[in-house]
């Protein structure tokens, strides 16, 4: 299945803005993650289609996915 | 001796008073609101002679430690017609505090229509009469300033917006470098221009320095507390990289980013405007992409934003300007966004209230979303000369959307609601509607916890769960920030790393000889809070002004979010 990934801050050093990436059906975020070579520990906010999600959560075909590692302040 | 400085500009008297028992142990917001709510009688005409207009280092500004050098201002709000403390950076909070002035007091008007200026120095307060100035921009006040008074002079000042004494007039302080740090919201600057008083000038050059009970106690929890700083990957890698403007790209992603006067919340040219797109401008044009708003700021939030040429333009630009202006009102280039950065410094007026207030004239008919030569024409122009149209955008963003017949207008108690949507991130609405500011993102800096988890977890932002427990543990913490003279972001370490709060508490108690508990800081919001809300009860505020527009009823894109608290839900905040 495929998924559209978008990248944040330093996330995007050495990898990307945003991609769209094939993954084996039934991969949870927690996997996708760790592919990306993303310590979950240095996850900000991960968000599903616009919506907070765990590192547990199964994904489908076509969902966007955005990741950031910890900011906050404006 | 810490001393109260007091300036009555009806006799153009000054007097050097000792400090009242009752405000010893406080400083920054806490005394500011102890003043203005002991002192001002509430239900007074806000820019009439019973208004008085406080300024407040706070209680550890001064010091050798990182982060403390926030600046109090309080007075009756023309803009909200409530309490208001607005604080900034800059030098004045770390001056007054070396001089050893626990507060300025300004009370009275002149009876005639000269103009003014204050001089603070080891000796007290004198008033003199200024013509160079009036008329003048902040930047000319400070760099005539320096000519004047050598290069070291510290200047609070105001730009032509106070003196015309517009809602939105801020009152600035010159920076490290010559540049401006705003007590931005509540219009202030129409306090100050009230008075009719352009500048203050500070000389320290003789000041005594801030006495320290227990200097090693101090230097020790001075250094765990930058420890807990730095360490904390928010203000330790996340503020110092990307500026504030890091929270473009973030709050786009959650569906919470105004857009187009509040009408959506995501926008196509996020990206254009975002943090990650400001540093690399910044760097390739030579400008700064880290910089600090006070001397001994090791987060270094700020940045030095140069043009095409590689000329300076801004500093100090914040998420919450380019977002009012990049997005809500749909100007998506950072060029024209800090050239009216830059014009909103001169002219002196508050950059939220001011972009909001835009992205409402736009919708009015004013000028064209996205047009953002013609924002900058009308800075310059209507709002720097005070043409009629100047006036009504300088007002506010209540007072444009009255004028054209606006029904989206996103103001809490008359003041704008800066860059975050509240249907989204449910969190920061709640402090939008009970802040005793109007609304102010500043006041309980909910999005942290909605959208990052800072404190302990994610408080779901689309959710109405937690929302108001949130709200109101931020708010009362805040006021604890606001007291000591502390930097906003001090609010993560202190929500995420155990050594952080201990570390102020033994500064505190080193500071002051006292033996004061983390409990303290519960009943020192609280009792804050409680005096703030007070004095808005007396001067005619209640419940029903705790709400946001009803607009926020209509849902929101993405997520199609509605703001669907209840009003009982809504004051339950009040319950404690």
């Amino acid at each position: 299945m495929k998924l559209t990934i978008q990248l944040f801050a330093t996330f995007r050093n050495g990898r990307f803005k945003e991609e769209q990436k094939e993954f084996a059906d039934g991969i949870t975020l927690g996997e996708v993650v760790a592919e990306l070579g993303i310590a979950e520990s240095e996850v900000g906010m991960a968000l599903v289609n616009g919506r907070h999600a765990t590192m547990g959560q199964g994904l489908d075909d076509g969902h966007l996915l955005a990741l950031f590692p910890l900011l906050g302040g404006g | 001796m810490d001393k109260i400085l007091r300036v009555n500009m009806s006799d153009l008297s000054t007097r050097t008073e000792a400090v009242p028992k009752e405000w010893a142990g406080l400083g920054g917001r806490a005394l500011t609101s102890a003043i203005v709510a002991k002192e001002v009688i509430p239900t007074c005409h806000p820019l009439g002679e019973n208004n008085r207009l406080v300024f407040a280092p706070g209680m550890l500004s001064g010091t050798a430690a990182a982060n403390t050098g926030r600046f109090s201002a309080g007075a009756k709000s023309p803009l909200t017609g409530t309490i208001k403390e607005s604080n900034a950076g800059g030098l004045a909070a770390q001056q007054f505090a070396r001089l050893g002035i626990k507060a300025l007091i300004i009370e009275g008007l002149p009876k005639d229509n000269k103009w003014y200026s204050l001089h603070v120095n080891q000796d007290g307060v004198s008033i003199a009469e200024e013509t160079e100035l009036i008329g003048k921009g902040n930047f000319a006040v400070v760099e005539t300033l320096e000519a004047r008074l050598g290069k070291k002079t510290g200047v609070i000042t105001i730009g032509q917006a106070g003196e015309m004494r517009m809602l939105s007039a801020n009152i600035s302080v010159k920076d490290s470098d010559s540049k401006l740090r705003s007590h931005g919201r509540g219009g202030l600057g129409a306090v100050m221009g009230s008075k009719r008083i352009k500048f203050i000038s500070i000389d320290d050059s003789k000041a005594p320095g801030v006495p320290l009970v227990d200097a090693e106690k101090f230097k020790t929890a001075a250094r765990a507390f930058a420890k807990a700083v730095i360490e904390h990957p928010a203000t330790g890698e996340g503020l110092p990289t990307y500026g504030t403007a890091e929270m473009v790209n973030i709050v786009n992603a959650a569906g919470g980013l105004p857009t187009r006067n509040f009408t959506f919340g995501q926008f196509e040219k996020h990206e254009e405007i975002s943090g990650e797109t400001l540093r690399e401008t910044i760097i390739a044009r030579g400008g700064k992409p880290k910089h600090g708003c006070q001397p001994g700021c090791i987060i270094q939030c700020s940045q030095v934003y140069h043009d095409k040429d590689g000329n300076y333009v801004t500093s100090g630009f914040e998420y919450e300007t380019i977002e009012t202006l990049g997005a809500n009102a749909c100007i998506g280039n950072l060029d024209d966004i800090a050239a009216a950065d830059y014009i909103m410094d001169d002219i002196g007026v508050d950059s939220i209230e001011t972009s909001v207030a835009f992205g409402v004239a736009m919708e009015g008919g004013v000028l064209p979303f996205g047009d953002g030569k013609g924002v900058l024409r009308i800075l310059k122009e209507d709002i720097g000369t005070g043409t009629p149209l100047g006036r009504i955008i300088g007002n506010g963003a209540g007072h444009v959307g009255r004028t054209f017949g606006v029904t989206r207008v996103p103001v809490v108690k008359n003041q704008a609601i800066p860059a975050y949507d509240p249907r989204s991130i449910k969190g920061i609405g709640i402090t939008y509607a009970t802040s005793t500011m109007g609304a102010d993102h500043t006041s309980g800096y909910a999005v942290g916890t909605n959208l990052m988890g800072v404190g302990g977890g994610v408080v779901d932002p689309l959710k109405k769960d937690g929302q108001v427990e949130l709200s109101r543990h931020l708010q009362i913490i805040t006021v604890m920030l606001d007291t000591l003279g502390l930097c906003l972001f001090v609010g993560f370490p202190a929500a995420d790393m155990p050594t952080c709060v201990p570390a102020l508490m033994d500064m505190l108690n080193a500071r002051f000889g006292t033996d004061l508990t983390p409990e303290w800081i519960g009943g020192l919001g609280v009792n804050t809070l409680k005096t703030e809300r007070a004095f808005n009860i007396a001067a005619g505020f209640t419940n029903k002004d705790d709400r946001l527009p009803e607009f926020f009823r209509e849902p929101v894109a993405p997520h199609n979010a509605v703001w669907d608290f209840t009003d009982e839900e809504i004051d339950a905040f009040w319950n404690f």
